[in-house]
């Protein structure tokens, strides 16, 4: 499988996955179940989370839609391990505490957050060098994904020379890169017209076909949720309680188009936004 | 050919009006001084009012006496500034590592810039004797606040989210500083460096007129007792020359290797 000489300096097994998907090579990144139960989180007298149960399987695709403002973006940094939460718990695979589920999730905020003093191909590789590796190294490994997610050519661009879909694929190989099972997207094309932001869309999903992982997405986007997920939880708002669940009707491997105009999927998208309607009543 | 032309025109439009101003300043003073417009106005002898080009004269007659002096002084200058550089810088990074340290310190720091320089000068000549010792330590003193202050400032200000995202990305305390907080933090440092190098030059002054034997500070308190008002004038004009020079340098070097700073692409300086 993996030559010796290839691994880092440090923790080597940390890396593994990144290296061998940056080589090529077929590895599945192992997928990691999410378990939220009896969650609830609040800002001093503001409850922005409140008994909430959630299970995402081991390479499912969850939605989380709901008003702006209803406490999605703070769910995925409780999920991160980025807060602890104040009532319930959070396993992701297996693990319950914050550095466990920190070494488990990657992240993708809202703002691309691209370091304006790094290179494109500098700014994907951060989780990398973070470990570690050499500079060079570092570039080795991404390099490869450059070109599978049609970057290929600007891996030394700038931040600023790039546009916003350009800085946002560059973002999502930055939470690619680092091997981790679970993906927390949130709201990644929030950002973006709407041209960009439906070409963004195919490309995460194709993306997310050759990279399967766990995917918790944040959306307040109906349509997006459901193209792009296997399944689509509708939250309340504030504090965010779980309204309706669907799943998605078609399989993601339909073109854009056809796929979102599809009756099955129209009918379910009507469904989810009259369940957001009721929801914030 | 037409862009050269072009560029060169916008050029004389950005140059023109400040050299205009310049000129026109030192074609009044000429006049006031030939005249003695100005001395008798003031009621005093004319000779105490250089005319320009007097000054010009002194800076081409005394040339070897301003550059030996305008040398030592530049030695001071640049070490002084140095000390305050890693002082500053490092005040800086120290403060933001450690909120009790912070908290025990800042006031300490600001309490440092209220020690007027010229009484306490003359002991620290006394403690350091008539070497660069003192200069040193009197330009360091005034230098390292702008640049902690601005440092501390960026350190603190680097985006929540950006600190968020890099945990996920498996950063520890020094890859944190490393790669995110430092390089936030690089254009402020720059921007109290460039007040930091203006002052220094004073300092350097402040501490020859302490105590020494050499250096322009030194050479502006023997031509004011010897009434050479010209000599001490091109004395002024190096020490400009100095400061507008490493304001300049520094500047330059920041547009270099801290670009992504909010005013580093349109410094005008």
């Amino acid at each position: 499988m993996r030559a010796i000489g290839e691994a880092p300096a440090a923790e080597p097994q940390v890396i593994q996955g990144a290296d061998d998907k940056a080589s090529g090579r077929d590895h599945a990144v192992p997928g990691a179940a999410i378990e939220v139960s009896g969650l609830g989180h609040s800002f001093g007298e503001l409850e922005v989370v409140e008994r909430l149960d959630l299970s995402v399987a081991a390479h499912e695709a969850l939605a989380l839609v709901g008003p702006s403002g209803c406490g999605k973006s703070t769910l995925l940094e409780l999920i991160a391990g980025l807060r602890g939460p104040a009532q319930g718990s959070i396993r992701v695979d297996g693990g319950a505490s914050e550095p466990e589920r920190l070494a488990a999730c990657a992240y993708l905020p809202q703002r691309d957050l691209l370091f304006p003093w790094l290179t494109a191909i500098d700014n994907a590789s951060l989780a990398l060098r973070n470990r570690g590796a050499s500079r060079a190294q570092a570039r080795a490994w991404a390099q490869p994904l450059f070109e599978r997610f049609g970057l290929a050519g600007f891996e030394d661009a700038r931040p600023r020379e790039l546009s916003g879909g350009m800085r946002q694929r560059v973002a999502f190989l930055r939470t690619l890169l680092p091997g981790k099972p679970v993906l927390l997207l949130d709201e990644p094309f929030a950002a973006l017209d709407a041209i960009t932001r439906a070409e963004m869309q195919e490309w995460l999903a194709d993306a997310l076909g050759a990279e399967p992982r766990t995917v918790v997405l944040v959306t307040h986007d109906v349509e997006e949720a459901l193209y792009l997920c296997d399944r689509v939880v509708v939250l309340s708002a504030r504090p965010a309680v779980a309204l309706a669940e669907l799943s998605a009707p078609t399989p993601r491997a339909l073109p854009r188009p056809e796929a979102v105009t599809d009756p099955t999927f129209v009918a379910t998208r009507e469904r989810a936004l009259w369940a957001m309607r009721e929801g914030s009543r | 050919m037409g862009d050269a032309g072009g560029i060169a025109l916008i050029r004389a439009r950005e140059i023109l009006p400040p050299l205009l101003i310049v000129v026109g300043l030192l074609a009044a003073w000429e006049a006031a001084a030939q005249w003695d417009l100005l001395a008798d106005a003031l009621n005093i002898q004319p000779f105490l009012i250089p005319a320009p080009s007097e000054i010009a004269q002194a800076l081409w007659e005394d040339r070897d006496l301003l550059a030996d002096n305008g040398w030592v002084t530049l030695q001071e200058v640049l070490a002084g500034f140095a000390l305050s550089v890693v002082l500053g810088a490092g005040f800086a990074v120290v403060l933001h590592l450690s909120d009790s340290l912070r908290r025990a310190f800042y006031p300490l720091l600001v309490a440092s810039q209220t020690v007027p320089i010229i009484v306490v000068a003359p002991i620290l000549v006394v403690w350091f004797g008539f070497g660069i010792g003192p200069k040193l330590a009197i330009i360091a003193l005034i230098c390292f606040f702008p640049i902690t202050v601005n440092t501390l400032d960026g350190l603190r200000s680097v985006d929540q989210d950006a600190i968020r995202m890099m945990r996920t990305l498996d950063a520890g305390r020094w890859q944190l500083f490393r790669r995110l907080e430092a390089p936030s933090a690089l254009p402020y440092f720059f921007s109290g460096a460039k007040i930091a190098v203006a002052v220094a030059v004073i300092g350097a002054v402040f501490g020859e007129w302490a105590g020494s034997s050499e250096g322009l500070g030194h050479l502006m308190l023997n031509a004011s007792a010897q009434l050479l008002t010209a000599r001490l004038f091109a004395a002024v004009v190096i020490l400009s020359v100095f400061a507008i020079t490493l304001f300049g340098l520094l500047a330059l070097l920041e547009r270099r290797i801290a670009w992504w700073g909010p005013r580093a692409g349109n410094t005008s300086t």
